[in-house]
């Protein structure tokens, strides 16, 4: 394990490197070949430059609304409408930020490309169903973006009634917009979980399963039934907005805090359809960069199940202003500590898997300890909030936009870099530049708390959120803040240049970089078409006892005294019978 | 695969329902939506949705277990299905309580009747010209 | 009996050649067995998703029927019991031809899988023909979403300009003509694959004028005895309704201008705080003893555009929707009727009408709480 002499006389299994016919990214040529294609892996890819191309947006209105910020009357928009194009900003950035890239984020882009190969399989269960949520996708975004064209929005994401049924933006595009998203993302999750229930090769169980397909698989759960029902809240609002059906419009006797029971039902098992994939990914990258058997596999896999499912009775506690009962916000805050256990499970988990670990700082695992600092605080100060006291003081401020983000930003955009430098390597075939990828990393961790801690401060002492101008006793919290959005954005570009240049001079990769047991590691960097010519060997995925260090060729290789090799023909198809 | 463990190399797995089974189905679901109607003529005050409910529930049941073939389906797929339902109750649970709690505040928002009617809305000023007197 | 050996003599037939991929398995599944069950669950996901889906439309008519059961009863007078329960009948022996329409495809009874396709698809234009009568009837009447809504039970039938029968109608007739043209082109051209097609399909287009005729024989017999005296409860208040009147048709006018005219910002804030303050002073004033009568009143009508209203929005949300999977359904059964004809179904690939069948079998399940919800309330 790790660095160390290859024992010798034993196999040495490394599959090499693919050729030009061979590897995914070369094997057929031509635009069509890519915007037709059923293979996931050139899906996973579209749909990786799709949602990076939707953060790049995103991120640059979020720029302009800090910088607005800057000063307590407002620094960029100036004029009679300025208080309008901030509203209208805010909401753009939210709404793109939620629905076209944290959502598909991990799933979409980075799961359409590695749960088939972790699982062993040729491809996911519906090619053709995945390629079509590819392009739900793309028809969401153009909406999205005729809704900005068109008249703006500016009813934040979440869309409250009777504020969007009177409001003359662009409501009905936007939401038909995410109404389409839905789509997309249902079909997602309902291909990975037929894929992961009835495509698994011979040997690999539910236990063999990465602690990533657990997390994708309870993630799935939540996007097969929770978006159902945004989609029918939006569908809905636009039935409202067409011909009020009362349903939500007090002007016609309905009752908008029944808007935000229904909206809340979809959008807070949403935010674990957000932060659950990323914990996957910080299993997987924690134990491979740690050298070390993750701690608790069967605890973490549970608990990403139990967060799932505990999810869906905590959706009250976005409400407990909006004018619940008060039984019923006694109850949502109470079921709101309960899914705070699962996820310090696994927090718990991982510092246990560090501990003793032959950890190696690199890229991918800069990125993970940074998630774990962050997404503590976002989910400490998630508690915060689910207490009733303090949300009566602290709702709608500052303070929760702090949580938010320390959860989306720190926790799920962090882990989505982390796995996007743990696995270029496997997708693109090169190697990037370590240092460099670090120190994106550590400009990135400065930059982030540098917005964002100010902003609880902030909250605390009762700024409100989605204001365009506020009090000057403010402004030295709200300028570190800004400045800190700059150091973030620094770090993002360079991660991108170093990711960017390494297509061009990055060295090339080998089959296993980092010492994963994971099947991804077995096939070649970038993996052939067809993933596996046979069904791989099914191995433990947390075994790293005969991954050795090749110091000659700089790559892992796997050394196998004798394991035997499942059958290459008629290999009986691993079909699910329940859940275990 | 309860009902056909034995699918020999994963090609034969097709499970036929009988056709007499089929039709006693159907006639019983005739026969409930029938009695349905029937009892509708009937005053029986609360219990009415219940009944209602529970005779729609038979029939739902008869038209999953056999012409969905769910009693001869493998157990995670009736587990699948029938779990929505689970979460439907939730969803229907505690939104319907919280409005009941909350109803009192707000409902109903605007009374309709006629002279107030046009004073609630202050675009419809010509008419709100007729109930001023009232107002006064 | 014999039928399952049949499906096993079939299994055997395919045997002999198909060790490799046969053409209907797909290049990344092993065997047949693991693409049925993958389409299977993938199949009972996605139904799960339907019924979430429709959750939210249950729980919106559970909230109101929880809070305003007057309004309920009282509007479900308005829907014809007669012509839900046809439907009712209608869906459901739909479901049982297309239960055996997959019983067929497990055994290889081609014609009959084509031949219950064919009823499931006319069962299915029926119900559209019943249900066009139904929501052209009411539209008429001005019975529609809160929004829209425009009954006056003064003159429940007023002189309609827009014959909403016929618009509903047009396209179906379109599809009718269309269909009819296929099939007498495919006997020109003595195409037995197109005639095939054109013949069950031209059989089930006709039958939504079938499901029009059989509408319009109900409702008729109805209407003497009901229809037009179904809102006795309303005719009560009868000294109301010329104030009605007035509101109804000022209604629509007020709400275009109120929409346009709030803006974003602070002046919407100051409309909005200008129509609470209206709302709430007129309110106050509406405790005076002037207007006592009218309070009595309210209680007993409940054909107004704020309850009833409400009722009517739910019900064509819910009925809508379920009228669209229904389209929806069509354009699925359809394609498979085409498959059908051309023989692509075998017992190791019945899949595809197996999982249309599931689908068409969740929309009358639906239908089945639909029913007994809506138009039997008292
Ligand atoms: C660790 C458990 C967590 C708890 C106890 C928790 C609790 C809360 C509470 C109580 C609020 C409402 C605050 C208010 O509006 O007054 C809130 C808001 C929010 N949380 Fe969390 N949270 C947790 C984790 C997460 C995660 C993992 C995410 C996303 C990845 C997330 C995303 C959000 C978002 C987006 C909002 C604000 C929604 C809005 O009003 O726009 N939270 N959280
Ligand atoms: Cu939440």
């Amino acid at each position: 394990m790790s660095a160390g002499s290859i024992p010798s006389g034993d196999q040495i299994k490394d599959p090499g490197y693919p050729t030009a016919s061979e590897n995914y990214l070369t094997n057929s040529k031509g635009a069509l070949t890519w915007l037709l294609t059923l293979d996931h892996k050139r899906i996973g890819v579209m749909y990786l430059i799709g949602v990076m191309t939707a953060f790049f947006s995103a991120g640059l209105l979020a720029l302009l609304i800090r910088l607005h910020l800057f000063r307590p009357d407002g620094a960029v928009f100036t004029g009679p409408e300025a208080n309008n194009w901030y509203n209208q900003v805010f909401t753009l950035h939210g709404a793109i930020m939620v629905f076209l890239f944290i959502i598909p984020s991990i799933p979409a882009a980075l799961g359409n490309f590695l749960v088939p190969v972790m699982l062993g399989a040729k491809d996911v269960a519906f090619p053709r169903l995945n390629l079509s949520s590819f392009y739900l996708w793309v028809f969401g975004a153009i909406f999205f973006v005729g809704a900005l064209m068109a008249s703006g929005l500016d009813t934040g994401w979440t869309f409250y009634t009777p504020y969007s049924t009177t409001t003359d933006t662009s409501v009905i595009l936007a939401t038909s917009g995410a109404f389409i998203l839905g789509f997309s993302s249902i079909f997602t999750g309902l291909n990975f979980i037929v894929t992961i229930n009835t495509m698994r090769p011979p040997g690999m169980t539910w236990f063999r399963m990465p602690l990533f397909l657990w997390a994708t698989y309870a993630t799935s759960i939540i996007q097969v039934l929770a978006t159902p029902v945004l989609g029918i809240t939006l569908l809905l609002l636009i039935a409202e907005r067409v011909m009020h059906i009362g349903i939500f419009d007090p002007e016609f006797n309905g009752d908008p805090v029944t808007f935000q029971h229904f909206f809340w039902f979809y959008s807070h098992p949403a935010v674990y359809i957000m932060i659950l994939p990323a914990f996957g990914v910080i299993s997987d990258l924690i134990s491979v960069h740690s050298h070390k058997r993750i701690f608790g596999y069967r605890f973490i896999a549970y608990s990403s199940i139990a967060i799932a499912l505990l999810g869906f009775l905590v959706w009250g506690h976005h409400m407990f202003t909006a004018g619940m009962g008060p039984m019923t916000t006694i109850i949502f805050s109470a079921l709101t500590f309960t899914v705070s256990v699962p996820s310090a499970i696994k927090v718990f988990n991982w510092l246990a898997t560090m501990y003793k670990g032959s950890i190696s700082l690199t890229t991918p695992m800069c990125f993970a300890i940074s998630f774990i600092f962050l997404f503590t605080i976002g989910g400490l100060t998630g508690l915060h909030l689910g207490t009733l006291a303090t949300d009566m003081h602290l709702h709608d401020t500052y303070f929760v936009v702090a949580h938010f983000h320390y959860v989306m930003v720190g926790g799920t955009l962090v882990s989505f870099l982390g796995a996007l430098f743990h696995w270029w390597p496997k997708m693109f075939g090169k190697m990037y530049s370590e240092a460099g990828g670090r120190l994106a990393a550590v400009i990135i961790f400065l930059g982030f708390n540098l917005t964002f801690l100010p902003q609880f401060v902030l909250g605390s002492r009762g700024m409100p959120r989605r204001y365009a101008t506020y009090d000057p006793e403010f402004q030295t919290l709200h300028q570190v803040s800004t400045l800190g959005t700059l150091l973030l954005g620094v770090g993002l570009l360079v991660a991108l240049v170093v990711l960017l240049r390494s297509l061009f001079k990055g060295e090339r990769a080998p089959a296993n970089p980092w010492g994963g047991a994971t099947l991804e590691w077995q096939c070649t960097s970038p993996p052939p078409f067809y993933n596996f010519e046979r069904p791989p060997a099914v191995g433990d995925p947390y075994d790293f006892s005969d991954i050795f260090w090749d110091t000659e060729n700089e790559r892992y290789v796997t050394v196998e005294p004798d394991r035997k090799i499942a059958p290459a023909e008629q290999p009986e198809p691993a079909h699910a019978e329940g859940t275990h | 695969m309860s009902a056909h463990g034995d699918s020999k190399d994963g090609y034969d797995f097709a499970h036929p329902i009988p056709v007499p089974m089929l039709l006693s189905v159907f006639f019983a679901l005739v026969l409930l939506t029938i009695i349905t109607v029937a009892q509708a003529s009937f005053d029986i005050g609360s219990l009415d949705i219940v009944v209602v409910m529970v005779i729609a529930t038979i029939k739902a049941a008869l038209v999953m277990a056999f012409f969905m073939h769910m009693a001869y389906d493998k157990p995670f797929n009736v587990i699948v299905f029938l779990s929505s339902f689970a979460f439907v109750a939730l969803f229907l649970i505690f939104t319907m309580s919280d409005s009941k709690q909350t109803s009192p505040d707000f409902e109903p928002v605007i009374e309709e009747t006629a002279s107030m009617e046009v004073a609630a809305t202050p675009a419809a000023a010509d008419e709100a010209e007729t109930s001023e007197p009232t107002a006064e | 009996m014999s039928t399952i050996e049949a499906a096993a003599e079939n299994a055997h037939d395919a045997h002999g050649h198909d060790h490799d991929h046969p053409s209907f398995l797909a290049h990344h599944f092993d065997t047949p067995e693991q693409q049925f069950d993958s389409g299977k669950l993938g199949i009972w996901l996605f139904l799960v998703t339907e019924i979430l889906f429709f959750s939210g439309m249950f729980c919106a008519y559970a909230i109101f029927r929880m809070l305003r059961p007057d309004v309920f009863e009282g509007c479900s007078q308005f829907l014809n019991t007669k012509l839900g329960a046809i439907n009712t009948g209608v869906l459901l022996f739909s479901s049982l031809t297309m239960a055996w329409a997959v019983r067929c495809s497990q055994v290889k009874q081609d014609r009959g899988l084509v031949g219950m396709l064919a009823a499931t698809l006319s069962c299915a234009m029926i119900f559209l023909g019943v249900k066009a009568i139904e929501y052209s009837h009411k539209w008429e009447m001005g019975l529609l979403p809160a929004g829209l809504y425009f009954y006056d039970p003064a003159n429940p039938h007023p002189e309609s300009h827009t014959n909403y029968l016929f618009m509903i109608c047009l396209p179906f007739m379109i599809l009718l003509g269309g269909v009819v043209a296929w099939l007498v082109v495919s006997f020109a051209t003595k195409n037995k694959f197109h005639q095939q097609c054109a013949m069950p399909l031209t059989v089930a287009a006709a039958c939504f004028f079938v499901g029009i005729g059989l509408g319009m024989v109900l409702e008729s017999g109805d209407s003497e005895r009901a229809t037009d005296d179904h809102p006795t409860h309303v005719t009560e208040s009868i000294e109301q309704s010329e104030t009605m009147q007035l509101i109804s048709t000022g209604e629509n006018q007020v709400l275009e201008s109120l929409a346009t005219d709030s803006n974003t910002g602070i002046k919407s804030e100051l409309t909005a705080r200008q129509t609470q303050l209206e709302t709430a002073g007129s309110a106050i004033i509406q405790e005076g003893d002037e207007i006592a009568g009218a309070i009595i009143s309210v209680e007993e009508n409940v054909m107004t555009q704020r309850k009833a209203g409400v009722f009517f929005s739910i019900y064509y949300c819910m009925t809508g929707v379920h009228a669209i999977h229904i389209l929806v359904g069509i354009g699925f059964l359809v394609w498979l009727l085409v498959r059908a004809v051309r023989k692509d179904f075998n017992p190791q690939y019945f899949g595809p009408v197996d999982y249309v069948g599931l689908y068409w079998h969740l929309v009358d399940l639906i239908w089945i709480y639909l029913f007994p919800l809506l138009y039997l309330i008292r």
